[in-house]
Formats: C-alpha cells, sequence, structure tokens
C-alpha cells in the first residue's frame, strides 16, 4: 500500500472520500481543532495519532457531528455536511464507534446491531409487526456479527459479553448499515493483549473494503494496520504521510513519538 | 422464517408460569369477574370503585408507554385526563351527546396539545422535561379554572353520558364497566404491539442510548414526539371515559397530585412492563380507598409503603413477584 503513497501527496485528491478545510473548533481557551485539513482516500486505513490531549476526540466529535465546528468545511463523498446533525450524517454513510463501549446493554448483541441496520432501511414508523421476526433486519445483522467473529453470540446479552466481545460488537453496529467511512475511536481501548491481536486481525480483514479513519493510543496496532497516518498535536495536524515517513519525520519523534519512546514507535503508547 | 435466522428469540423468557404471569392472570380474571361478584353480594358500589380504578389503570398503561419504554417522565400526564373530560363536557352541554363524536374530539385535542407540548419540551431532558410537562399541565387546569360557561373552578354537570346510536347504553353501570374494561385489554395489546414493533424498538433504543441512537442514525427526537402524541391521546380516551364515569367534570380532574398518582402507579406496578400499570393501579387505589376506611391519614401510611418500593424494589410490584431486589 505505501507503493501509492506518492499519490497522496498534492493538494486536490480525486477520490477523496472526506476532506476537511480549515476546521476549528475552540472550548473556552483550549483550541481543540486548529484548521484541521484533512484529506481520507477512499478504502485506506488512515491513523489519528497524538498524545493525550491533542484533539482527537473533538476531531471525531466533528465528523460525526456531535460537535460543531466555528469555522473550516468537511466535504463527505462530495456534499457539504459540517451543519448536518448526526443522524443524517450516519444515514449517508458516516458510521462510528465509540471509545467507551456504547451499546444497549438490555438487548442482545443481535438485537443491537439489528436496531443499525433498521436506522438504515428508512423510516420506523411502523407500528405494529414484530421488528424482531423481521428477516430483513436479523439477516443483514447477523452477517455483520459473522464478520466480527460474534455469530454464535448473537442471542447473547450485551451485559452477559466480555469487553472484548463488546468491542467486536460495537464495530459490527458500525458496519450494519454498510458505512463508506468508518469513525473507529480507540477500538482497542481497555483491551488485553490478546483481545487485542483479535481486533487487529478483525481490523485487517476489513480493510479494502471499507475506508478506516482509526484513533488509537496502541501504536502497534496503528503501524500493524494503517496505510497513511496524521499526526495531531495541540489541535493541529503536523504531518500526514505513510507509516515509513511518519517514523522518520523528525519533526513528528520531536513533537510525539520521541517523548517516551525515541525512535520506536513500534513500542505501546497508553 | 427459519429457526436459525433467529436465535435472539431463544433468549426471550418463556412463557412458564412464574409468579408475576399468575398474580396478572388472577389479577385480570378478579377485574372481569367484579360486577358478577358484585351482583352476587349485593355490593355494587364496587364496580363504581373498579371502573374508576380501570380507567385510571388506561392513564397509567398510556403514561408506561413514554416513562417506561422511552424514558420521558411526564408530570403533566393528568392535563389529558382534563382534556378529555371537557371535551366530552363542553360538547354535551353544547348539546352534542354522540360519543362518535365526543370521544374522537377528546382524543384528537389530547393528541394536539401532545403534539404542542411535546414538541417544544423534548428539546429538554431529565428535570427540565419533568418541570415543562408540568408547567403546561398547570396552563391547563388555570386555563380550565377560567372556562365560566362550563363551571370555572365549581366544574360542569354532565347530564347526559355519551351515547353511541342505540348499539352500547353506557347508562347501564355493568356495561360500562366491560367497556372500560375491554378498552384497557385493547390499550395493553396496542402497548405490546407498538412496542415490539420498528417504532418500539427505536423509541426503547433511544430510552437506553439516545446519543448512540443518533450515531448509528436514527433522527430520534420524532420517534419520542409521536410515543408522546400516541400516549396523550390514549389518556385522552381515559379522560373521556372518566368524565363519563363521574358525570361530572371540574379542574381537579387534572390536578398536579393526579398526574403524580399516575407516575406512582407506573412505578409501582413496574416501569416498562406491560402489565404493570394495571398491577400498580390497583394496587395504589384499593391501598388509597382501604386506608381511607381505617385512618384519615391514609397518605402517612401510602407514602412510606411508596417509598420503601421505590427504594427496594426493582421493576415495582411486578420486579418483587419475580424476586428482583434492588443489589
Amino acid at each position: 500500500m505505501a507503493a501509492s503513497a506518492d499519490c497522496w501527496k498534492g493538494g486536490a485528491v480525486a477520490d477523496a472520500l472526506l476532506q476537511t478545510e480549515g476546521l476549528t473548533r475552540r472550548f473556552g481557551g483550549v483550541t481543540a481543532a486548529d484548521a484541521i485539513g484533512l484529506t481520507i482516500v477512499s478504502s485506506e486505513v488512515h491513523a489519528i495519532i497524538g498524545p493525550n490531549g491533542a484533539g482527537k476526540t473533538t476531531l471525531i466529535g466533528l465528523l460525526s457531528g456531535e460537535v460543531v465546528p466555528e469555522q473550516g468545511s468537511i466535504r463527505f463523498g462530495g456534499s457539504e455536511i459540517s451543519h448536518l446533525p448526526v443522524y443524517r450524517r450516519s444515514q449517508m454513510g458516516l458510521a462510528r464507534s465509540f471509545q467507551i463501549t456504547s451499546l444497549f446493554r438490555d438487548f442482545t448483541a443481535l438485537d443491537n446491531v439489528a436496531l443499525a441496520v433498521q436506522a438504515h432501511r428508512g423510516h420506523s414508523f411502523r407500528f405494529w409487526r414484530d421488528a424482531r421476526r423481521d428477516d430483513d433486519l436479523r439477516g443483514p445483522a447477523l452477517a455483520a456479527l459473522e464478520r466480527v467473529g460474534l455469530r454464535d453470540r448473537a442471542a447473547t446479552r450485551v451485559d452477559k459479553m466480555s469487553h472484548g466481545e463488546q468491542r467486536q460488537l460495537e464495530i459490527a453496529m458500525a458496519l450494519a448499515g454498510s458505512p463508506q467511512l468508518l469513525l473507529l475511536d480507540e477500538p482497542m481501548a481497555g483491551m488485553g493483549p490478546d483481545e487485542s491481536s483479535r481486533m487487529v486481525q478483525l481490523l485487517r480483514a476489513l480493510k479494502g473494503s471499507v475506508t478506516i479513519l482509526l484513533i488509537e493510543h496502541d501504536m502497534e496496532a496503528v503501524f500493524a494496520l494503517a496505510d497513511r497516518l496524521s499526526v495531531l498535536v495541540y489541535g493541529r495536524i503536523i504531518a500526514t504521510g505513510n507509516p515509513e515517513t511518519i517514523r522518520n519525520d523528525p519533526g513528528v519523534r520531536q513533537a510525539y513519538l520521541g517523548e517516551k519512546h525515541g525512535a520506536e514507535p513500534g513500542a505501546r503508547h497508553g | 422464517m427459519t429457526a436459525s435466522l433467529d436465535p435472539s428469540l431463544k433468549d426471550a423468557p418463556p412463557a412458564v408460569m412464574t409468579a408475576r404471569n399468575v398474580f396478572t392472570i388472577g389479577l385480570i380474571a378478579i377485574l372481569a369477574l367484579v360486577p358478577v361478584y358484585a351482583y352476587a353480594t349485593g355490593q355494587t358500589f364496587s364496580v363504581a370503585l373498579f371502573t374508576r380504578t380501570i380507567i385510571l389503570a388506561i392513564g397509567a398503561v398510556s403514561l408506561n408507554l413514554i416513562m417506561g419504554y422511552g424514558g420521558m417522565v411526564s408530570f403533566g400526564h393528568a392535563a389529558y385526563l382534563g382534556i378529555g373530560g371537557y371535551a366530552v363536557g363542553i360538547l354535551a352541554k353544547e348539546g352534542i351527546g354522540s360519543g362518535f363524536v365526543q370521544w374522537p374530539v377528546a382524543i384528537a385535542a389530547s393528541a394536539l396539545y401532545a403534539l404542542v407540548v411535546g414538541a417544544l419540551s423534548l428539546r429538554t431532558r431529565g428535570v427540565y422535561f419533568i418541570m415543562i410537562t408540568l408547567a403546561f399541565a398547570q396552563m391547563i387546569y388555570y386555563v380550565a379554572i377560567g372556562l365560566d360557561r362550563y363551571g370555572g373552578d365549581d366544574g360542569l354537570t354532565i347530564y347526559k353520558r355519551s351515547t353511541f346510536g342505540g348499539v352500547i347504553d353506557l347508562n347501564d353501570k355493568v356495561v360500562f364497566y366491560y367497556l372500560c374494561f375491554a378498552i384497557l385489554l385493547a390499550s395493553i395489546y396496542l402497548i405490546a404491539r407498538l412496542v415490539n414493533s420498528h417504532f418500539g424498538l427505536a423509541l426503547r433504543g433511544t430510552q437506553s442510548n439516545e446519543r448512540r441512537m443518533r450515531a448509528i442514525g436514527f433522527p430520534t427526537f420524532r420517534y419520542k414526539l409521536v410515543a408522546f402524541v400516541i400516549s396523550g391521546a390514549l389518556c385522552g380516551l381515559a379522560g373521556a371515559l372518566l368524565a363519563n364515569h363521574t358525570s361530572f367534570i371540574s379542574p381537579a380532574i387534572m390536578h398536579w397530585t393526579r398526574s403524580g398518582d399516575l407516575i406512582v402507579m407506573v412505578v409501582l406496578g413496574g416501569l416498562g412492563s406491560l402489565f404493570g400499570p394495571v398491577i400498580g393501579a390497583v394496587v395504589f387505589l384499593l391501598l388509597q380507598e382501604g386506608l381511607s376506611r381505617v385512618t384519615e391519614f391514609p397518605d402517612l401510611i401510602l407514602g412510606p409503603i411508596l417509598l420503601l418500593v421505590a427504594i427496594y424494589v426493582h421493576g415495582g410490584i411486578g420486579g418483587l413477584l419475580e424476586g428482583r431486589r434492588r443489589g
């Protein structure tokens, strides 16, 4: 994938799926997003890395619609979305997972994913038939569970699932609407090494079939998965490039990777 | 549908005779037999008591839709009893006695009011939502007091119960009782279908995690609003029944403590359970009635009982029967 890195340099990108320009948001005195210009190319895995407080979660909020920008634009699939509400962006194919597992805890795994499928099947003003017997929802939901390896846990209630399984279910829900772009907010958060490597495998299997914007602290995972990385520090993107470029960028090493790990960005970063 | 495609159904509670189911079936059977018992023993006053109980149970069932399945604590639900009741009373006074006009007007007026209140109040949540629904209900309460033509503070006597072209005679206490009972069962069936439909899952998902619902693509506001309107419309029908039952309507029907009573019934019976509001209404009203016969201060005993249920029993009386206690 690094072979095509050259085509990503330069301004206008032909197959940009998502493009932000001058995206800015302040909270009090803190500029959490400072004129962010970011381009996500179709079917790449694009990781955002940066130290704590760099504005990664704000960026996800801006893209998904929970945070309103003060300035700047977000173009997604050719249309301007920066003033659309969260649910509209989701319906357009911009799905997200949450950093803190955010599932419907008293529903089964299948119900959770079926609900996500339902959201993309037009309106839900259908008042009479039992939605749990709707194969148009169950079928795609089971397929999404299959994709994340939870097919045999379909009937399990979320609050009876392990943390790792819940994180996988998060991904299944995000996948359920057949999104074009998946925003993953720290999918490895709180995971042990085993669960982490299973998640890396899972995401690697998704690679190519869906464009992914990945925010993650686990550097090992990031460098294993990302086609390109952007480094976010104090709300600014200080570098974008393929893993090799980023690893060797002196500014990045000084600002971020160098802080704790010297020149070994393969190590875990908490 | 193939069995393999629906594993979640296996997780559904099996339809066995749990203590809760036995209790619910027993309660419905008792309600069904009240007039029989009353006339066999000559205690005909109990028909009136249970008619009132059933009507308020319909109100509680309607409140449970938004409170138990939608997480919206409306502290102004008695307003619909008032709107439904006044629709019947005002039309009756103006010479329109047909239930085919009165009842649809009661339902439509309540739905319209719910649409306005919901559109404004559902933009807030938590305590603010509770306060706004209360404020609107108080407004309607004072509007009713201001209706001089319709008795103002003193209320309005309804000389003729709603007529249905001779099909049903509401003056017959037993007929009226069974009509209310049938409407209660129909409401519960309606809610059962609703909460398991596509709409119902959208609503329950919103109660469980609204932020997530938006993120997966649900415009949650409009589902909450529609639930709010359905709930109001159903409670408006209960108001029409109540006006017919008492043959009298006054602002007291929508006093804010009545809204509180409805909330208590829902919580007492178990939030978000289909028959919970009925259990809650029966227990609450019978306790109130029974205690007022032995003491001058029934609330002094009723209050602490409600507190204990609210604090210690998860899922109300229904939950207690299932052996659920707050951990």
